[in-house]
């Protein structure tokens, strides 16, 4: 078990020792709103919209579209979710 | 009775109770405080808030129901598959927010930041009674998957003899919970999600070489459709909006959920929590698959007298004695976490925002971490008295209501990371409107999730939860500006703007 892949256990996540706002100047921090985050919109609208997807043609050996068709944006979300955490995460990691 | 199914089952149960206890020493931490008892220190890394998080949100009675929803109606039941792939973009984008104002200003519950955000005591305990009103019966629920195993590995007989191992199960899932806090759920995780990985790919790989290949399985679903009433391979049209209505709204609910909350403050960075947004749909593929079982049975020529009770006896069909006892126990235990997370988010949500707030201001945290513990009790008790007194039904009926309910909560959780435009009073108005039209829709509909409602001569058959919440943001931003515009007070922001984009508070400066 790797505890430390965030950069080891804290003995100060127990919270008590620093008061609020003492840490921010040595804090990673994520944008409120990046422009990327408007790609995760796709999947809303690949999968919230039934007509795209609700046949049963083309098959995938066997298994109608309207399921093969759900699986696949199960692994493209995934996929983009890590792209855009690669793309915009935090400056200050080491 | 089947004594080698029983056997195994057996045995990884004890296994799982001693780890339970053990758990108590893991990554040790003063136990008599909530935040280390109720969070476990907020320091788990991205490996182990997977498990958590993934034993927590997929519990033994999604495993039991989607399957048998699928079995029942077809196409219509797989909405749990867009459901949980929607679900991680919000969570990438709102939670690594909460958790960074939560972490700045200690806040162990979801109600402890809307008091904070608004400064509003009444929307904090609205946030809270919504939280523990919607987690009651999905503990409740969680013995049902205990149940159905049980049933099926032949332990029948007078009422006080099937109930006896459930009872007993539930007292041992009490007592470790009272001792050891989150960490016994989160170790327990770790053992509950592999034996459930091995089951799921098991039983996707053997069941259907047994029956001739999915191609055939979707075949022989295909020709057994046209017998059973109400059923569709393919989602008909009349289904499109129900279908992504339960989509959009169930994923807008679960993280709203104080278990889902739990596990995500628990974690030690925000860099976790995004982690985790790419890393647990890794459960909804399981999830999907577990979901075509629901073919499978139907494939399979498997009947049950009541559809959760399909997949168990699939697995009795087409398993190994020593591996159905297996998948038993996975299931079994896989009701264990969700209902211990359950009980600890909901006993925070009391300690903090109702008896604390309201009772006794609780300065020693020694004593607050007391009333949780005792309260887990209380809570876990009470979900096993409801479930042997009234059955089953009401806890379905009650959860279906509780994804309702803790829908409404949204508003003033996930909007308030975001911006204080909104006035507390409009949020708690918009609340209280979306809890009661909410709750009226599904019980004038019979406890069905889907309303009908009547918009400009169209009739829009849409899950009842997301209409309400539609209602509900409507009267949150009119009351809003009619409340600025006659000058009702607004509460004290004890936070910060940049109070939610810290992803690393408490880092050491370097790991090395």
């Amino acid at each position: 078990m790797r505890r430390d892949d965030d950069g080891g256990v804290s003995a100060v996540a127990t919270g008590s020792g620093s008061g609020p706002g003492k840490r921010s100047n040595q804090a990673a921090s994520s944008p409120a709103f990046h422009p990327l985050y408007l790609l995760l919109l796709v999947p809303f609208i690949a999968l919230l919209w039934p007509p795209f997807y609700a046949m049963d043609q083309p098959e995938l050996s066997g298994i109608p579209f309207f399921y093969w068709y759900q699986f696949l944006w199960l692994l493209l979300t995934a996929i983009l979710t890590a792209i855009i955490y690669g793309l915009t995460r935090g400056g200050t990691e080491s | 009775m089947n004594w080698t199914e029983l056997g195994v089952f057996i045995f990884f149960f004890l296994l799982v109770t001693v780890l339970g206890f053990i758990a108590v020493g893991w990554r040790r931490g003063d136990l008599t405080q909530l935040n280390e008892w109720g969070l476990a220190g907020r320091r788990f890394g991205t490996i182990v808030t997977w498990f958590l998080l993934g034993g927590d949100l997929y519990t033994a009675y999604t495993f039991v129901a989607v399957p048998a929803l699928i079995f029942g109606v077809g196409a219509l039941g797989f909405f749990a598959v867009p459901y949980t792939i929607i679900v991680y973009p919000l969570v990438f984008v709102l939670m690594p927010r909460l958790w960074a104002v939560c972490r700045r200003h200690h806040y162990i519950t979801p109600a402890d930041f809307v008091n904070g955000r608004y400064g509003s005591k009444g929307l904090a305990l609205a946030v809270a009674i919504t939280g523990i009103l919607a987690t009651m019966p999905y503990i409740a629920l969680q013995l049902v998957g205990i149940q159905v195993v049980i049933a099926t590995m032949g332990i029948t007989g007078s009422a006080a003899a099937s109930d006896l191992p459930l009872i007993i199960a539930f007292l041992i899932l009490a007592v470790y919970t009272y001792t050891s806090g989150l960490r016994a759920p989160a170790m327990i995780a770790l053992v509950k999600d592999t034996m459930i990985y091995i089951t799921v790919i098991a039983a996707v790989i053997i069941i259907p070489i047994k029956l001739g290949g999915y191609g055939h399985i979707f075949a022989a679903v295909a020709a057994a459709a046209p017998t059973k009433k109400g059923f569709a391979l393919i989602l008909p049209t009349a289904s499109y909006m129900p279908y992504a209505s339960l989509a959009l709204g169930s994923a807008l609910a679960l993280f709203m959920y104080p278990h889902a909350i739990t596990g995500v403050l628990a974690s030690y960075s925000g860099r976790v929590v995004r982690r985790n947004a790419a890393l647990l749909p890794a459960y909804s593929l399981v999830l999907g698959l577990l979901a075509l079982l629901g073919y499978m049975a139907i494939a399979a020529g498997i009947t049950a007298p009541s559809p959760t009770l399909i997949v168990p006896r699939l697995f009795n069909a087409m398993f190994p004695a020593w591996f159905a006892g297996f998948a038993f126990a996975a299931i079994a235990i896989g009701a264990l976490v969700p209902a211990a997370i359950m009980s600890i988010a909901a006993s925070n949500l009391f300690t903090r925002n109702i008896y604390h707030a309201y009772f006794k201001a609780v300065s020693d945290p020694g004593e607050e971490a007391s009333v949780a513990k005792f309260v887990s009790l209380v809570v876990k008790v009470g979900a096993l008295v409801f479930v042997l007194a009234l059955g089953n039904t009401y806890a379905i009926y009650l959860q279906l209501l509780g994804g309702l309910w803790i829908l409404q909560t949204f508003p003033s959780i996930a909007f308030g990371l975001y911006t204080r435009w909104f006035h507390h009073v409009a949020l708690l108005l918009g609340w209280l409107a979306g809890m009661v039209w909410g709750t009226y829709m599904a019980v004038t509909n019979n406890f069905t999730p889907v309303y009908p409602i009547h918009v400009f001569g169209h009739t829009l058959p849409l899950y009842a939860g997301l209409s309400a919440f539609v209602l509900n943001i409507v009267v949150s931003i009119v009351l809003t500006v009619l409340f600025d515009l006659i000058g009702v007070a607004r509460g004290t922001d004890q936070t910060a703007r940049d109070d939610y984009g810290a992803e690393d508070q408490g880092a050491p400066v370097a790991a090395g």
